[in-house]
């Protein structure tokens, strides 16, 4: 099989001991993997590597060009429009029926020139998706993108991430520390802890999945339990 | 739809109902504040009538009402003026171009930074009207040192707030800009100086009003045109009331450009709340 992402022994470490520490990850092209891990364990970190904010060393260090982020906050530039800031950085001839286009899938039409402070947390954060995926991007890296919204919007957010990927057939690295919200979406679910990767859980299950469903239950147990004490109140 | 439909009906009458009552408050608001003012100008009318204010301390508001339309009239006034507000142009023009450089050369590089920040923020220390015997022996006593110094006053505040507004821009837009494909020079024209515009803008407010101060210091010297050039004409021949029409066009003409500013800011500052709401 292809590797889009294809990640060995990265190391990353600020003065202190490695947050890093000899990572191997490889992402397959249309891949949906979800990282878990508690505050403070490295998802950003490793996020921002892929991302290109970062660099750090590595025996290999894989990364498609066409990659996208979104992160915890909308990041909009507030004095561009909505639209404005979709085709911000999309050097095509159509770059704005494209921009259109991407606002239309993520619910936006109606938004498009509006002033992304007028926005409310859901709406800013589907422009912000939108924004990554005029690109077109092999890669989606999203830093907890839906942590700062209500249960009810992330709920609903899920369903719209899920049916983007299905139409954009990107891969995609969700950053994440709602248990749920990984095993709802992701074909692969890696929990990051002392710097390593302790746990990989495939999980073959058909869409849509349901919490109440036993083989599900199974598996968000088996993660809250790798994750310990912080999921109490995550 | 019946919910679209009734929205659409009840927009036409709220919004006006609402601006018609803020509009009442603040025409009350308004009166109450010009009141002491008028009153003000009564008593002293009242005193120059009467003979307690002598002309030559300061001359009636009548006679300064007349003494201005016999300026207008004349034309002097008019010839006065532009030479004047060219003189601000031209020095805030320079001030425009010689700040924003600076600032951006700072704003964006360390090496800059180290560079221009530390001389600037001596000089900034300096009280810069004081200046003016230095920049009468540089360059005479034209239009050199007037201009100079309206230029030199007005540098500091659009530095200083727009280097702050470099500085201030958050780190996370530029981050964004990055992942989003943009080289250097996109993120300066897409994020930092949009960012940094607000900053400028009080900047460019406050350098203004120096620069119309500058520039009454500076035509004090040795003018023989500009609105300078009246008032040293009239102090001479005792005349309070050209004296005090001339101060008034000065406040009129910073009150102007200013407001000019205001409208700027009101439309590229259009995207922030206070704006929208
Ligand atoms: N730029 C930085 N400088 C110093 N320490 C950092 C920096 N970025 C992250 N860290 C440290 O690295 C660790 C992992 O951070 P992060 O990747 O943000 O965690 P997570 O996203 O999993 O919550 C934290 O201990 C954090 O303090
Ligand atoms: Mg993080």
């Amino acid at each position: 099989m292809s590797t889009l992402v294809d990640i060995r022994k990265l190391t990353r470490s600020f003065g202190g001991p490695a947050v890093l520490d000899g990572i191997d990850l490889s992402i397959a092209p249309g891949e949906f993997v979800a990282l878990l891990g508690r505050s403070g364990s490295g998802k950003s970190t490793l996020l921002r590597v892929l991302s290109g904010l970062d660099t750090a060393p590595a025996e290999r260090l894989e990364i498609p060009k066409r990659r996208s982020v979104v992160f915890q906050e909308p990041r909009l530039l507030p004095w561009k429009s909505v639209i404005q800031n979709a085709v911000l950085g999309v050097d095509h001839s159509n770059a704005k029926a494209r921009a259109q286009q991407a606002l239309t899938d993520v619910g936006l039409s109606h938004r498009t020139q509006a002033w992304p402070l007028t926005l409310s947390g859901g709406e800013a954060q589907r422009a912000a998706l939108a924004r990554a995926l005029v690109r077109e991007p092999e890669l989606l890296l999203l830093d907890e993108p839906f942590a700062a919204l209500d249960a009810l919007t992330r709920l609903r957010m899920h369903d719209l991430v899920f049916d983007l990927w299905r139409k954009h057939n990107c891969a995609v690295l969700l950053v994440t520390h709602d248990v749920w919200e990984a095993v709802a979406l992701a074909d692969r679910i890696l929990v990051l802890d002392n710097g390593r990767f302790s746990r990989e859980i495939r999980v073959d299950l058909p869409h849509p999945r349901h919490r109440s469903d036993p083989q599900t239950a199974h598996i968000e147990t088996e993660l809250l339990k790798e994750l310990g004490v912080e999921l109490s109140h995550a | 739809m019946a919910d679209t439909i009734a929205t659409g009906q009840a927009q036409p009458t709220r919004p006006e109902q609402i601006r018609s009552e803020r509009d009442r408050s603040r025409l009350a608001r308004f009166a109450t504040r010009i009141a002491s003012p008028v009153a003000i100008i009564v008593l002293w009318q009242v005193a120059s009538s009467t003979g307690l204010l002598s002309a030559r301390t300061l001359a009636a508001p009548t006679e300064i009402i007349a003494a201005g339309e016999k300026l207008v009239a004349s034309g002097e006034l008019v010839t006065g003026l532009t030479v004047s507000f060219l003189r601000v142009l031209i020095g805030f023009l320079i001030a425009l171009v010689v700040g924003v450089s600076l600032a951006l050369a700072s704003g964006l590089s360390k090496t800059g930074e180290a560079i221009i920040d530390p001389p600037i923020q001596m000089l900034k220390a300096m009280p810069f009207l004081g200046l003016l015997p230095l920049f009468i022996l540089w360059f005479g006593i034209g239009e050199t040192p007037k201009i100079g110094l309206v230029a030199f006053g007005a540098v500091f505040p659009i530095y200083l707030t727009l280097h702050g507004g470099i500085r201030g821009i958050d780190r996370k837009l530029i981050e964004a800009g990055q992942t989003l494909g943009l080289g250097t020079a996109s993120i300066i024209r897409h994020i930092v100086i949009p960012g940094a515009l607000p900053s400028l803008l009080v900047g460019i407010r406050y350098g203004l009003s120096v620069a119309w101060l500058s520039l009454v210091v500076g035509e004090q010297i040795n003018a023989s045109s500009g609105i300078g050039y009246i008032i040293t004409y009239a102090r001479d021949f005792l005349q309070t009331d050209i004296i005090v029409v001339c101060l008034l066009v000065y406040a009129m003409m910073g009150l102007l450009t200013d407001g000019l500013v205001r409208l700027i800011e009101a439309y590229a500052l259009r995207w922030r709340p206070e704006a929208i709401a």
